[in-house]
């Protein structure tokens, strides 16, 4: 089995992209592990957390000559409310790499990555990925509003931004399945990711389904110790109940019931 | 150095620390963290004779120091375990017992039958407290009638070490723990986890599918010693202390509570690698109180 690490993990800069949402990077000094696009690590919210268990985050960014780690971070409760509130210095212990990772067909040719919220959190490591193997990307990048319209302008390096908003502040007004670009030039892609809330998933296999695109989803159950011991995180799949730590967090979508 | 073994009938365990079922699945989940071979056993994740998908997510919610789980022992059968999963883990240098569930008297007997040959399964933990099962599990363990009768029938058909894990739900846990050691126990293990629930105050729904679920974690560490010094005061047989263990300091409670053998669970979901700190805790503790035996421990609790 690949190899896991509890590692110490110094904060080194937390920057705040929005209310509530941070980017934030820290520092191994005994070195990174290879992590994969799609990978998630298990970070303790401070020390002592102030929760009991750790908290799962996608891992944003990675440079393992640097030995730097980055995470999206958004605030939902007292664990991440402690964990983004850390000072630059402080150690903390993580878990990872954990979890399995995109796959990436290498024919493919124009790939459509749609995110809602938080949910660009793992899209980072993969558009890299992609565009080094020549893929064309698309981003379909939604939120609340203009303000929490977030990190468009670092995907803006990787492939095409197209952006929605609830509000209409900021691209189309809509839900980001919604999004005209869907309609007028779905056919175009060859190979679909998604992550973001549930309800917004769902849409998104639906359209993938019946456009007949091949379509991965990263889901974010909520979990204890994120390595295949403790069963709580499971997803109901054609093949039975599966760890979405261990045997996810990225899943095709074909394989999901949903029943979740 | 300090002599860590410690013993339950003719097993002998290298060192007192081992893994609780379910929190450990079947040790091959642990070794990209940490070597098996290093505990004094591995408690393999509940069986049960045939498949189960177990109940519905959500099925974990976080409490102050601690959590509530309700998976309802997901797994895949007893013949998968013999088939698959055994023949990878077989080679781990330490007990490897297995956790048997059954939903009749007749589940835990078959269950326990195809365990009783296999060279590398010492022992077996018999599970009657089980909270998170419609039929069976907890069932057995709550009345002494009932306990005795489903350890009696695995006794007839498994000749090797049975281990007993009993429920905390219970009004009288050393009724329960002398009604299996008459029916032929070789140890009891306690406690498995105390039953609870979690509501989400906006939704006004509960947090897990089931509605209730069993708390474990540092919260239920006072209860789990009680219960472990009441039972070892009043069974002849081993106690094998569960519940709450973070550290070596809690392990070594367990022990002057009248454990011999303790078992750590849902801190490793914290820190996988915990139970080798554990165990090095100890060897530190024995060697600063002059200690050299930590057998010697076990009952150790000065009450005067
Ligand atoms: C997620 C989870 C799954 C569990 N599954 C089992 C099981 O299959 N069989 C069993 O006898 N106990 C099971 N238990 C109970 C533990 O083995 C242990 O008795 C309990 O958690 C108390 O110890 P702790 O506080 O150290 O976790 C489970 C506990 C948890 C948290």
């Amino acid at each position: 089995m690949a190899n896991k690490v509890v590692a110490q993990l110094i904060v080194q800069e937390i920057t705040p992209l929005a209310a509530d949402h941070f980017l934030m990077r820290f520092h191994s000094d005994t070195g990174l592990l290879p992590v994969d696009a799609g990978n998630f690590a298990q970070l303790a919210t401070g020390d002592p957390p102030a929760v009991f268990l750790r908290r799962p985050f996608s891992i944003f960014d990675a440079d393992t000559a640097l030995s730097m780690i980055t995470f999206y971070i958004k605030v939902v409760g007292k664990g991440t409310a402690q964990l983004t509130g850390q000072k630059p210095g402080t150690r903390l212990t993580g878990l990872y790499p954990l979890g399995n990772s995109f796959t990436i067909p290498t024919n493919a040719r124009n790939a459509l990555i749609i995110a809602g919220g938080s949910g660009v959190a793992p899209f980072l490591l993969l558009s890299r990925k992609l565009k080094k193997q020549g893929t064309h990307v698309t981003f379909l990048i939604g939120a609340k509003n203009r303000e929490e319209l977030v990190l468009t302008d670092v995907f803006q390096e990787y492939g095409d931004v197209e952006t929605s908003t609830e509000d209409g502040s900021e691209g189309f007004k809509g839900l980001v399945t919604e999004h005209p670009i869907l309609s007028r030039k779905g056919q175009l892609f060859d190979q679909v990711y998604s992550c973001g809330p549930v309800p917004m998933m769902k849409a998104v296999s639906r359209w993938a389904l019946k456009n007949d695109i091949p379509c991965e989803l990263s889901l974010e159950n909520t979990m204890a110790c994120g390595y295949g011991v403790c069963l709580s995180c499971v997803t109901g799949t054609t093949e039975g109940n599966r760890c979405v730590c261990t045997e996810g967090p990225v899943f095709n979508h074909k394989l999901l019931t949903w029943q979740t | 150095m300090a002599d860590l073994s410690v013993q339950i009938k003719n097993l002998v365990f290298r060192n007192p620390v081992t893994l609780a079922s379910g929190t450990c699945g079947f040790g091959e989940e642990m070794t990209p963290f940490i070597n098996p071979d290093l505990l004094g056993g591995l408690f393999v994740k509940g069986l049960t004779i045939r498949n189960r998908e177990g109940n519905p997510y959500p099925r974990m919610a976080e409490t102050a120091s601690g959590m509530l789980n309700a998976i309802g022992l997901q797994n895949k059968g007893v013949d998968y375990f013999i088939q698959d999963i055994l023949p990878r883990i077989r080679h781990y240098q330490t007990h490897i017992i297995p956790n048997i569930n059954g939903s009749t008297v007749k589940e835990y007997i078959q269950v326990a039958e195809k365990l009783a040959d296999l060279d590398r399964i010492p022992a077996i933990e018999l599970n009657i407290s089980c909270p998170n099962v419609k039929a069976g599990g907890m069932e057995f363990g709550i009345t002494c009638p009932s306990a005795f009768a489903v350890t009696e029938a695995i006794r007839k058909v498994y000749p090797k070490v049975l281990i007993v894990k009993l429920s905390p739900n219970v009004t009288h846990i050393t009724e329960i723990a002398k009604a299996v050691e008459d029916a032929g126990a070789d140890a009891v293990s306690l406690i498995n986890t105390l039953l609870g629930m979690a509501i989400n105050a906006d939704t006004r729904k509960p947090v897990l599918s089931t509605v209730t679920g069993g708390l474990s974690g540092p919260a239920i560490k006072p209860v789990a010693l009680r219960m472990v010094w009441q039972v070892y005061r009043s069974v002849g047989i081993p106690v094998i202390g569960i519940g709450g263990i973070m550290n070596a300091l809690d392990a070594i409670e367990f022990m002057l509570a009248g454990a011999s053998v303790v078992q750590v669970g849902t801190a490793s979901f914290i820190d996988p690698t915990v139970s080798l700190k554990v165990i090095q805790g100890i060897e530190d503790y024995l060697n600063i109180h002059h200690i050299s035996r930590l057998r010697d421990l076990t009952g150790g609790l000065i009450t005067d």
